[in-house]
């Protein structure tokens, strides 16, 4: 069994976009849900129940063939920070984390695909890949659910579909969703524009990092709300044509805040760059935040194109649990803060100032390795 | 999370879109109740806390749970014989025990899908092995009622073929036949 120190040693290709054009549509996740006939559902069951829940799934997950080698642990056996670090890579929920005694997480070796045993449902199975590629990890997630389904005796209704301790899971339990890096709808003040057209064709939209109402570093997820009464085909094929909608919104807005207003661009990509290099107290809000304009300039050629990657590594590594686990003990809110400041520094040592000129003669190419 | 209103612990949390930010508001039950949220179609929650005027509202998926369950109704003392969920635990907590539960308490369950989902029947993928049985148990249910009305008819020759059919899909199912379905 692999141990958690290996697991999280690398980032996963979907953190850093490997293989894939993530310039907009970060990472694409699938989320399915299933449960065991004749099983109590994990939050009613007594912990008897949920031990011997366990038993029956786990061995049946450990065998699955992409699971060979994989990570799997009990949570009980994880220490906080490490579960939080779980929670921070979102291969388990935070609600996962906060569940004891019977819940186990089994997480393939590329962390591409991780399967939570025991959270609100018997089982979450959740798929992600780099870029715009909601079908890709769907049709993996579905091989792992046909395979699972050999073995388990999974709670199906014909006429409810699969069968979930919530009825807002009914019927598929898929929940499919993609992140999208929005800067320029943000600056150019068409985000609330496009998040409302969004959300009155049924799907959910929600900022990245906290439950508020800001959305830090400009990261947004949209997702399915409803799971019955429609295929997987039907829910993937509206989900995919939104997704690329807001997409090109979201090119058309660079382009267009780059010929309007190269100015005020310069200034923000300029000062982002600035604090970043030179901080040496930073909060993960202000980090965030900078750090999203940095990707941008790395999009737009201000920026050599590998900032985009540097700076997706950070958005993961730059969060509490990961700097802990960095320093090896737990950190108070401003040690983090001195750490983070320091991690960013260090990874940005040798990223030169953002060319403004080559960008403000630059013309339709947008990546022209010659202008970089 | 506590309530937006009063500050007691909150348990009914609502999103709603206004003026194209995503508003999110936490409400206990009294205030939930008191500002007619458990009312899923008649609140403009944004506009009342928020003083602001609202897009659409939009009711999250929890929120119709919280309203149709909330909503009152009957039988009070149902038990699930699955799992000894009761009616009760369903409205405090908004989720099921276990999946007999979908059985136990159909019609709170139809209640509750109203409005929640695009539809109210699956459409979507069936699990390999209960697609099989599912199917064979029909036709089994269907080739019996056949053989009934056949034999209270006296139609022995049909009778004949029916319980052969029969046999043949159970051997095929579990390699013997039921010994109850021989003469």
């Amino acid at each position: 069994m692999m141990r958690f120190t290996t697991l999280i040693k690398n980032p996963a290709d979907w953190m850093t976009g490997e293989g894939a054009d993530n310039t907009i549509v970060l990472t694409s996740r699938i989320r399915l849900a299933r449960n065991l006939r004749g099983e109590s559902f994990p939050g009613w069951a007594k912990k008897e129940q949920r031990r011997r829940t366990l038993e029956i799934l786990r061995p049946a997950v450990e065998a699955l063939p992409c699971m060979k080698d994989a990570f799997s642990q009990e949570l009980d056996d994880l220490n906080s920070v490490q579960k939080q670090v779980l929670v921070e890579r979102h291969l388990i929920s935070r609600e996962h984390a906060a569940r004891g005694e019977g819940s186990a997480a089994v997480i393939e070796r590329r962390q591409s695909i991780a399967l939570m045993l025991n959270e609100e449902d018997h089982l979450r199975m959740q798929a992600i890949r780099p870029g715009m590629s909601l079908r890709a990890a769907y049709d993996s997630l579905a091989a792992v659910d046909e395979e699972l389904e050999q073995s388990l005796e999974i709670a199906f209704d014909h006429e409810l579909g699969y069968l979930t301790t919530c009825p807002t899971n009914l019927g598929t339990g898929l929940r499919a969703s993609a992140m999208l890096h929005l800067p320029a709808l943000v600056l150019s003040d068409q985000i609330g524009q496009v998040l409302q057209a969004v959300n009155k064709i049924g799907l959910a939209v929600r900022g990245l990092y906290g439950e508020g109402t800001e959305s830090l570093g400009n990261l947004f997820q949209i997702s399915n709300q409803s799971t019955l009464g429609e295929s997987e085909e039907t829910i993937l094929r509206r989900l995919e044509r939104v997704i690329a909608q807001v997409a090109t919104h979201e090119r058309n807005a660079r382009d267009k805040l780059l010929e309007d207003d190269p100015e005020m661009v310069s200034d923000k990509i300029g000062r982002a760059y600035g604090v970043l290099r030179h901080a040496w107290i930073i909060d993960s809000k202000e980090a965030l935040n900078h750090l999203s304009l940095l990707r941008l300039g790395g999009d737009l050629g201000f920026l050599p194109n590998e900032t985009v990657k540097s700076c997706d590594a950070l958005l993961m590594d730059i969060q509490p649990a990961h700097l802990q686990l960095h320093s090896g003990r737990k950190l108070s809110p401003e040690e983090r803060d001195s750490i983070r400041a320091e991690i960013v520094r260090t990874r940005l040592q040798t990223l030169q100032a953002p060319d403004i000129r080559s960008t403000r003669k630059k013309d339709e190419d947008d990546q022209n390795p010659e202008m970089l | 999370m506590d309530c937006d209103i009063c500050g007691k612990k909150a348990k009914v949390h609502l999103t709603q879109l206004v003026g194209g930010q995503i508003k999110k508001i936490a409400l206990c039950d009294d205030c939930a109740k008191e500002k007619g949220v458990t009312d899923p179609t008649g609140f403009a929650l944004a506009e009342m806390l928020l003083g602001k005027t609202p897009g659409k509202p939009v009711v999250t998926a929890q929120q119709a749970v919280a309203a149709q369950v909330g909503g009152g109704g009957s039988g009070v003392g149902r038990r699930c014989p699955g799992c000894g969920f009761t009616l009760d635990d369903l409205r405090r907590i908004r989720r099921f025990g276990c999946a007999t539960c979908y059985v136990t308490f159909k019609e709170e369950v139809n209640a509750m899908l109203r409005g929640m989902h695009k539809g109210t029947k699956h459409c979507g993928k069936v699990p390999a092995g209960l697609m099989e049985l599912h199917e064979r148990t029909q036709r089994l249910e269907e080739l019996r009622g056949r053989l009934d009305q056949a034999i209270t008819s006296e139609n022995y020759e049909e009778a004949a073929g029916l319980r052969d059919e029969i046999r043949q899909i159970e051997i095929r199912a579990t390699g013997t036949p039921k010994t109850s379905e021989s003469p």
